[in-house]
């Protein structure tokens, strides 16, 4: 919970800096993970917390649960069994009617009745719509910490959850600690955690916990339910080479420069914040901190001077190329590969030399 | 019909600079604007009153100054403005912040009379985390709607309401009830101009100032940072990589610089030369 602004010179004094924490949250222990799940399919961010979650309850030497809420069915029993593969010590399983779909308010009372009963320290979940609806109600509700979209996770020497998260904006970075309350909570967005690698057949104990609510209990009622069409949807999270553009680019007709390297490459186009609240680029194509995160193995940014927070949403990439006029720009601290030059003259050549390249007359040159 | 909505005024994030050497904040001169994600709130807040009348109370919690903020919500169009400002409250995190905001809008149903919808801004564009609608939400115990695309129905009679919310992947159709709390998605409506007679009100207006007593908060334990239970211990700039980017030759034309990136790119991934021909030829 990060809005607030750092006052250091007050730090020693107040009452949260005190280390020693009350008694009544002595007995939280272990690691939690919210396992979301909408319409059978878990959530990718949930195995990336899972990944992150082990590290944290293998350094504090507890368990790592996940936590599956969800209408009763096969559904649940799957979610269990793909939280253990991805590295869940046991599984707490809530199934109920009203969990059918997700609703904020069954969902928030029904983590927040299984926090209470079975105490944990750390309390996990993705910073998606759904993670981030149920997070603020469920933290409210328990009076403890929520730091948001973190980037890194740790435990310090006492123990505690160390969250780090940009700040201002995303220019500078700052760590947050729940000190005195329980659990710490914390939200991460998809793909700024690495996927964890599946193990076939690892498995886990399951823990049932019933919760005593009736749709009658329930105002909110869905009516329906409009799925997004696949195609309306960028892949920017998930694709193998991404090709971005930013302010560099001067011009919104300019950005179809970078769209046309993108089709060349069969990669996903995006672009920097600056576009976007310009309304050059629709925002599903944000690539940074409040847009999405990326994981390919190739990023190409045009023009992009490469700002803390579109930084933190790139950093995961195998190999960033930066195209940009300016080499003291703060994208050439982070970009493996630079090329001083203007990128509106220098993308229409590289798009023709990587179409000359990729084209499938080409192999022969390709392969030597 | 009432509708109250929590603005919150920050600076305009397109303009921070880091200070070089020392890489602290340099906030002088950088200008504030009210968060534009609180703006489609306001907006869906006015469309809803100009359809079935009452009035829209716009709220904040910040310095003095962020009075700034709320005459331009009234010259957009808000009825009134209360601004909740107290040095107790330097320091809230977003739990402390929920509570202040809470006990505020408890004040302005007793002053005013009771909100039916309270709308907050679906994240703010400094501190990003969109927990202050959700927590406000819950401790005044209204239904809680976040990520709204479109109010469809708003039926006054039974205190319905039927509404589209984005879910992750799709957008679900809800019947709800009042008083709620929404948090409207950017781009589901478009933010008017304020009109002249508006802008002329607002110059005369005048903003509600409350102080913690004013609004009825005795417990001043539960604000500003002794009410925060996070801590920030560390502020930092992020540490440039230990290497800077290998800086690929600049040749005489644009094609060959191109030929020049394309044989560095493929030196430092090998495999990747396999994996885009497949994909470039997938298209």
């Amino acid at each position: 919970m990060s809005e607030k602004k750092p006052a250091p010179q007050a730090a020693g004094s107040r009452a949260s800096m005190k280390k020693e924490l009350p008694e009544k949250y002595r007995d939280h222990k272990h690691v939690w993970v919210f396992i979301e799940m909408e319409r059978g399919i878990v959530h990718p961010v949930s195995f990336e917390l899972l990944g992150e979650g082990r590290k944290l309850a293998d350094k504090l030497g507890v368990e790592l649960a996940g936590v599956v809420m969800g209408g009763p069915g096969e559904d649940v029993q799957h979610a269990a069994r793909e939280a253990f593969a991805h590295g869940a010590d046991l599984c707490y399983i809530i199934e109920n009617p009203v969990l059918a779909d997700y609703r904020n308010e069954p969902y928030s009372k029904g983590l927040t009745q299984l926090v209470n009963a079975h105490k944990p320290e750390i309390l996990l979940l993705g910073a998606t719509t759904l993670g981030r609806d149920l997070a603020g109600s469920v933290a409210t509700t328990l009076l403890t910490g929520l730091t948001a979209d973190c980037t890194e996770l740790n435990v310090d020497d006492d123990k505690s959850l160390a969250a780090t998260r940009p700040t201002f904006g995303g220019s500078l970075l700052c760590t947050i600690y729940t000190l005195n309350y329980r659990p710490q909570m914390a939200t991460v967005r998809p793909r700024v955690m690495a996927m964890p690698a599946r193990q076939e057949g690892r498995s886990g104990r399951v823990v049932p916990f019933q919760i005593d609510l009736k749709e009658t209990d329930i105002i909110t009622k869905i009516l329906s339910f409009i799925p997004d069409r696949d195609s309306s949807k960028s892949n920017l999270a998930f694709a193998d080479i991404v090709v971005a553009g930013g302010m560099g680019l001067q011009s919104p007709e300019n950005y179809q420069l970078v769209k046309n390297l993108a089709s060349v490459l069969g990669a996903e186009f995006g672009a920097s914040r600056p576009l976007i609240q310009k309304g050059w680029v629709t925002s599903d194509r944000q690539i940074g901190q409040t847009g999405k995160t990326i994981r390919p193995k190739l990023y190409i940014a045009a023009g992009i001077s490469g700002a803390i927070q579109h930084r933190v949403g790139v950093e995961g990439a195998d190999l960033i190329v930066a195209i940009n006029s300016d080499r003291n720009a703060p994208i050439m601290d982070f970009a493996h590969l630079g090329i001083v030059t203007d990128a509106i003259r220098f993308l229409p050549a590289l798009t023709e030399a990587f179409r000359q390249r990729l084209s499938p007359h080409a192999k022969d040159r390709l392969a030597g | 019909m009432h509708f109250v909505v929590c603005i919150k005024q920050v600076p305009d994030s397109a303009q921070i600079r880091v200070h070089p050497v020392t890489n602290t904040i340099m906030r002088q001169g950088v200008p504030t604007i009210i968060n534009p994600y609180d703006l489609f709130s306001l907006e869906e807040a006015l469309r809803l009153r100009d359809k079935v009348g009452g009035e829209v109370t716009v709220l904040t919690m910040g310095p003095p100054m962020a009075a700034d903020s709320l005459r331009k919500a009234l010259t957009i169009g808000a009825d009134r403005a209360v601004l909740l400002t107290d040095r107790f409250f330097a320091g809230s995190d977003t739990l402390a912040t929920t509570y202040a905001l809470a006990q505020a809008i408890r004040k302005i149903g007793e002053t005013f009379g009771k909100p039916d919808i309270v709308f907050a801004g679906k994240q703010t564009i400094d501190g990003d985390t969109a927990q202050v609608g959700p927590g406000i939400a819950k401790r005044l115990e209204l239904l809680q709607l976040t990520y709204v695309s479109a109010i469809l129905e708003l039926d006054q009679e039974n205190s319905a309401v039927k509404l589209e919310r984005r879910s992750e992947g799709g957008v679900q159709i809800l019947q709800s009830r009042l008083p709620c709390m929404i948090t409207m998605l950017e781009g589901s409506n478009i933010v008017r101009r304020g009109r002249i007679d508006d802008a002329l009100r607002a110059a005369r207006a005048e903003v509600v100032t409350w102080n913690a007593k004013d609004a009825g908060i005795e417990d001043l334990t539960l604000c500003g940072l002794r009410g925060s239970p996070t801590v920030v211990k560390r502020v930092f700039a992020p540490q440039a990589r230990a290497e800077k980017a290998a800086l690929v030759e600049v040749a005489a034309t644009p094609a060959a610089t191109a030929e020049n990136l394309i044989e560095a790119i493929f030196a430092k991934a090998p495999t990747l030369q396999a994996d885009m021909v497949k994909l470039a030829s997938g298209f």
